[in-house]
């Protein structure tokens, strides 16, 4: 069983117990603990179910490499599924709940998929759910849905909060062990400016469990000097907590720093998003083990050597009483030293190397009284949801045991990966190094930075320096090529000396024993967490997957929440073993940020709720508010959709506020419509190249309704031009249409026509407008007095500057609802004011606010286009039945050359029409209408579709508008628009003006 | 994210403050063009492993729109320079073709 030991555990405070929570059942643990020791102490070395084949499995690692250990957290507001338990720091309280069982961890009825394993191989969704297609929705999407899926979803609004941090640097060190401090320590002598991550809570990385001397001082308090130095230095920041998570462009690096998962109750955000321009970057991320590949290398007790020392070291904990070791190189040899020291027993160390002469730890394991069996393997794992013992056979061979020895957890090793994820990140290129059979950064090809100089360098084990005086003299290397690139300059000094072992040669082993017959391959996992195995590997490569991104995506090796960080190398080792290559030819897949999971909170930071996006209100917005205004969001404005009034429903509001304006009189906030100033000595030849119109002919004081298309010929835009003098125009555009039509004109002024003497200016928000609108339009503003509204002194389609009720005013005699209107600007500091004159004044004329939807439906039954309704940018103004507005005199204007295309003339383009449903229904938004005969594919065919569909009040029936085939030719016709649940409108297309089409109650 | 020097007001700014624009030195083709021409214009873009020409716009800083030379694999930024020309400087070009050389780009080289 796993104890807790008497002796070790240097991270722990054992005078502060903490309970805890696993599955219902209360634990205790000690301060400094992480879940995963607590638990191991309390030997539940149970700690989930497989993805695919709801194994039982228990803890395999220490670090972020874990495949096996995630729960779920917390509980309602802090609620978070996929927590990895070895990352997990105990704190008081924590409650976590296994994943992926059902009805219980112990007993999972998913089980059985173990034992139809063969009937579940690579590829098998894609083999099997093809056929029958009714079995899709009935059979395999339930059965997938119950049985797959790692943890569970947040029901709550997560009640934490989050922040962005901005940094800047000269030398970025990711990596708080030994080779990070190093580098930190030779390079902050030079005056630069230097900031260390590390992602776990402690300094040192492994070599304070390793141990070791440096300059004849025990590792550990060498990096205590370390800390302690540059904790001083005032060039230098210091983090623990904080994971370099991605490395990009130019510098730019991403840095997820953990303030409070270890203490839930204290104030403050939870996690913190470092976003980091550094000068330049060293990665010290180290190394981490890579697993060995025998069958039932997943069973709860086999462990990575590393992972068992750090439990002996850091928490005192034992996995088991007798611990095998099986490795194939040196490094395993010092967990079996390490459990002898903590006072376990070792009963072997099988190395599947023949020769361990030449190795200084293995001679001191045998001098130890441990015996070593070279040239021998483990056939097979015993035990089920826990390990009991170990059949033992030779390597080169196929599996046939020689002896079996009890034991209660299996330490393996298999070599060390260099973590070269953050230095391939934004593009640094890896070389194949045959001796330690890993991939290290190829210094010859690192990321570059803008003047095409490396702004990466690694050290350390990361670039696949293992021993101890190694990793020194490379930290310091690195530091100075880290300087020298940044402009500072190191003086000479002596680089830290450490004793060196005497090391024998790793060998390769990739499969366990050589020769596995398929029973122990398919046994043999490779990726724990997403449950892939040799013989899936072999498979894929067998049908034909021979890329590593295409096997990868075939079986789904690395693709889980740890990315594959202990399967990848021992992945594709088989798959290139399989396809008889060689490993570099085979390559890796890509390695991607962030370099483990980051909270979605980290990444949102700050802008979440009412700080999501700024808001933008128009000088009226809390008259509004006051007023009973169903807020409708446009662009980033919000704009009433609705004035409702107590006990009214939305939709009865607005028919009030249609029949209200087309009786007495509606005033709508216009302020949010676009504003732009052009001016200059060629704003006319410019505003005709802009829009579809003839605009220079227009003169002052008189307005003209225009159309605007990209490039491309589809329209993007429309709004009343006002021209105000021989060089000023004023541009309307649509609401959301400001900023957008401001940046197409400043592009084609500064890109094409940069000799035209224009300037445009966006002064959408120096205004507010007020539209006026209805029968007694007129008589508010007479009442108001100080300026000649009549129809003789400002005709339809003119403007004037006067003055209204005292207000500075710019009045537009416009419509977009069919009624007498008025558009009205004044200063915005001003609008409230004017806004409320005039709903004092119109009081005796029956005056009511109105919003946007009474505005789409009074446009409706005028058949008036709507930006974004009848346009989707497919749609060009000949579709709309706009040819009017399209100039034929100019001989350029954007858009004419594309709409002259072949498809753009096409008689059968679908053209703009009025529909009259027969019942008087509402036909649903963006129906079909269907014609006869089928397509290629056997579906109906179809020849239009509604872009436009309201219940108008003003005639009280459903009115549509649509994009229908020869739709113009085809008046009086009925055609079928089949909606949801079997309902079909029928619908007579008619004119799209349903309303006054003689245009009588605008011009009065 | 990349980091770039606006070479109107002369900012050096992260990518976030500008605005990329597709390709640069296009040649317009209005109406009376090919069929073949128009096409070109509208639709045919570059799309090099390697050196590139694009604009860019600092649509939170001046405002103004201007050309980058830059490599699309090393992300390497060769120089900026204002939006109004028909072709790169000289001196641009000469020191793309010292660090690339061979490099070719639409008729450039």
């Amino acid at each position: 069983m796993s104890t807790r030991l008497n002796s070790g555990g240097r991270l722990l405070d054992k005078a502060r117990p903490v309970p805890f929570s696993f599955n219902g059942n209360t634990f205790s643990g000690f301060a400094g603990d992480t879940l995963a020791s607590a638990l191991l102490a309390n030997d539940q070395l149970l700690v989930g179910r497989s993805f695919k084949y709801h194994r039982p499995r228990g803890v395999v690692a220490s670090g972020v490499e874990e495949p096996n250990g995630l729960v779920n957290m917390g509980e309602g507001a802090s609620f978070e599924p996929n927590q990895r338990i070895t990352t997990t720091e105990l704190f008081d309280g924590l409650k976590a709940e296994s994943q992926n069982h059902w009805p219980s961890l112990e007993f999972d009825v998913g089980a059985i998929n173990s034992k139809l394993a063969r009937f579940l191989p690579a590829g098998f969704y894609y083999k099997m759910f093809m056929y029958p297609r009714a079995f899709w929705k009935h059979v395999y999407e339930p059965f997938i849905r119950q049985s797959a899926g790692l943890g569970k979803a947040p029901t709550e609004t997560d009640g934490d909060s989050y922040e962005h941090f901005y940094h800047f640097c000269d030398l970025l060190i990711i990596g708080g062990g030994v080779a990070g401090l190093q580098a930190a320590r030779t390079a902050a002598k030079s005056g630069a400016r230097v900031t260390v991550l590390e992602q776990t809570a402690h300094w040192g990385g492994r070599a304070v469990v390793d141990g070791g001397a440096v300059d004849g001082q025990p590792v550990t308090e060498y990096v205590d000097g370390l800390v302690a130095e540059l904790g001083a230095m005032e060039n230098v920041t210091l983090r623990t907590r904080t994971m370099g998570a991605g490395v990009y462009d130019h510098g730019y690096v991403l840095g997820y720093e953990n303030l409070r998962d270890h203490t839930p109750d204290a104030p403050g955000p939870r996690h913190r998003l470092w976003r980091i321009r550094a000068g330049h970057v060293i990665t010290a991320t180290g190394a981490i083990e890579r697993p060995l590949s025998f069958a039932g290398n997943d069973v709860p007790g086999v462990l990575l050597a590393s992972a068992i020392r750090d439990y002996a070291v850091n928490y005192g904990v034992s996995v088991g009483k007798r611990t095998v070791v099986v490795t194939n190189n040196d490094d395993g040899y010092r967990t079996a030293l390490a459990l002898l020291e903590a006072g376990q027993s070792v009963p072997a160390i099988l190395d599947a190397r023949d020769d361990v002469e030449g190795s200084s730890l293995a001679r001191r394991a045998s001098d130890s009284g441990i015996t070593v069996i070279p040239g021998h393997a483990v056939a097979k794992v015993k035990g089920g949801k826990r390990v009991e013992g170990v059949s033992v056979c030779r390597q080169n061979g196929s599996g046939d045991v020689v002896q079996e020895i009890a034991c209660e957890a299996i330490a393996m090793s298999g070599g060390w990966s260099p973590v070269v994820h953050l230095w391939s990140h934004c593009g640094g290129k890896l070389t194949w190094d045959a001796e330690q059979a890993c991939f290290r950064p190829d210094p010859e090809r690192a990321p570059t930075g803008d003047a095409g100089q490396s702004f990466v360098t690694v050290a350390g084990a990361a670039n696949g320096n293992f021993e101890l005086a190694d990793i020194l003299e490379d930290a310091d290397a690195a530091a100075r090529t880290a300087a020298k690139a940044i402009g500072h300059t190191i003086r000479k000094s002596k680089s830290p000396k450490a004793e060196r072992e005497e090391v024998a040669p790793l060998a390769p082993v990739w499969l366990m024993p050589a020769n596995a017959g398929i029973e122990l391959r398919s046994k043999a996992w490779l990726d724990y967490q997403n449950d892939v195995k040799v013989s899936d590997i072999q498979l894929a490569a067998q049908e034909g997957f021979e890329s590593v991104e295409h096997a990868k995506r075939y079986t789904t090796l690395g693709m889980a929440t740890d990315q594959g960080k202990l399967s990848n190398i021992n992945g594709l080792a088989i798959l290139s073993d399989a396809l008889d290559r060689p490993i570099p030819q085979t390559g890796t897949t890509t390695f991607r940020p962030p370099y483990t999971p980051i909270s979605m909170g980290a990444i949102g930071g700050e802008a979440r709720g009412d700080v999501f996006q700024p808001l933008r209100r128009t000088p009226m917005h809390d008259w509004h508010d006051d007023h009973g205004a169903d807020w409708e969001p446009v662009g980033h404005w919000r704009r009433p959709y609705a004035f409702v009034r107590d006990g009214e429903r939305v939709k009865d509001a607005v028919y009030r506020e249609v029949s209200n304006t087309r009786e007495n009189l509606g005033l709508l906030d216009a302020s949010t419509l676009g504003k732009l100033i052009v001016k200059g000595p060629d704003a006319p030849k410019f505003l005709d190249m802009m829009y579809t119109n003839m605009m220079s002919t227009l003169k002052p004081g008189k307005c003209r309704y225009g159309l605007m298309c990209s490039e491309n010929g589809f329209l993007i835009d429309d709004g009343v031009v006002a021209r105000i003098d021989e060089d000023t125009f004023l541009c309307h555009t649509t609401t959301g249409g400001a900023e957008r039509i401001h940046q197409h004109m400043e592009e084609w002024l500064q890109t094409e026509w940069w000799d035209w003497q224009v300037y445009v200016a966006n002064v959408t928000e120096q205004y507010a407008q007020v539209a006026v609108v209805g029968p007694n339009a007129r008589k508010v503003l007479e009442k108001l007095g100080g300026m000649d509204v009549s129809k003789e002194a400002l005709g339809f389609m003119e403007w004037a500057d006067g003055e209204i009720g005292g207000f500075k005013a710019r009045v537009y005699r416009i419509s977009f609802s069919g009624e007498l209107s008025y558009e009205i600007a004044v200063d915005a500091g001003h609008g409230l004011a004017f806004w409320e004159a005039l709903m004092d004044a119109g009081k005796e004329f029956g005056v009511m606010p109105y919003g946007t939807e009474c505005l789409h439906i009074m446009r409706a039954e005028k058949g008036f286009i709507m930006i974004g309704d009848e346009t989707d940018g497919t749609v060009i103004p000949q579709d709309l039945g706009l040819s009017w507005a399209i100039s034929k005199k100019k001989e350029d204007f954007l858009g004419k050359r594309a709409q002259e295309r072949r498809h753009m003339a096409d008689p059968k383009r679908w053209k703009l029409v009025g529909l009259e449903t027969l019942s008087g229904a509402v036909i649903p938004d963006g129906a079909y209408a269907i014609g006869s005969g089928k397509n290629a594919n056997g579906q109906k065919n179809v020849i239009g579709r509604v872009t436009s569909t309201y219940y108008s009040p003003t005639l009280d029936m459903g009115i549509a508008m649509g994009l229908v085939l020869e739709g113009p030719d085809r008046m009086g016709e009925v055609i079928e628009f089949p909606g949801t649940e079997g309902a079909t409108f029928k619908a007579r297309i008619v004119d799209p003006v349903f309303y006054d089409r003689e245009g009588e109650k605008q011009n009065v | 994210m990349l980091i770039l020097t606006c070479p109107v007001c002369g900012v050096t700014a992260e990518e976030t403050e500008f605005h990329g624009g597709g390709e640069a030195h296009l040649k317009r083709h209005g109406p009376g063009s090919s069929d073949e021409n128009f096409e070109e214009y509208l639709f045919m873009r570059e799309n090099p492993r390697g050196v590139h020409f694009e604009r860019w716009r600092h649509v939170y800083g001046c405002g103004k729109w201007f050309h980058a030379a830059r490599c699309t694999t090393t992300l390497e930024v060769f120089g900026t320079y204002p939006a109004q020309t028909y072709e790169p400087p000289k001196d641009l070009l000469a020191k793309i073709s010292k660090k690339r050389p061979g490099w070719a780009w639409r008729d450039l080289a």
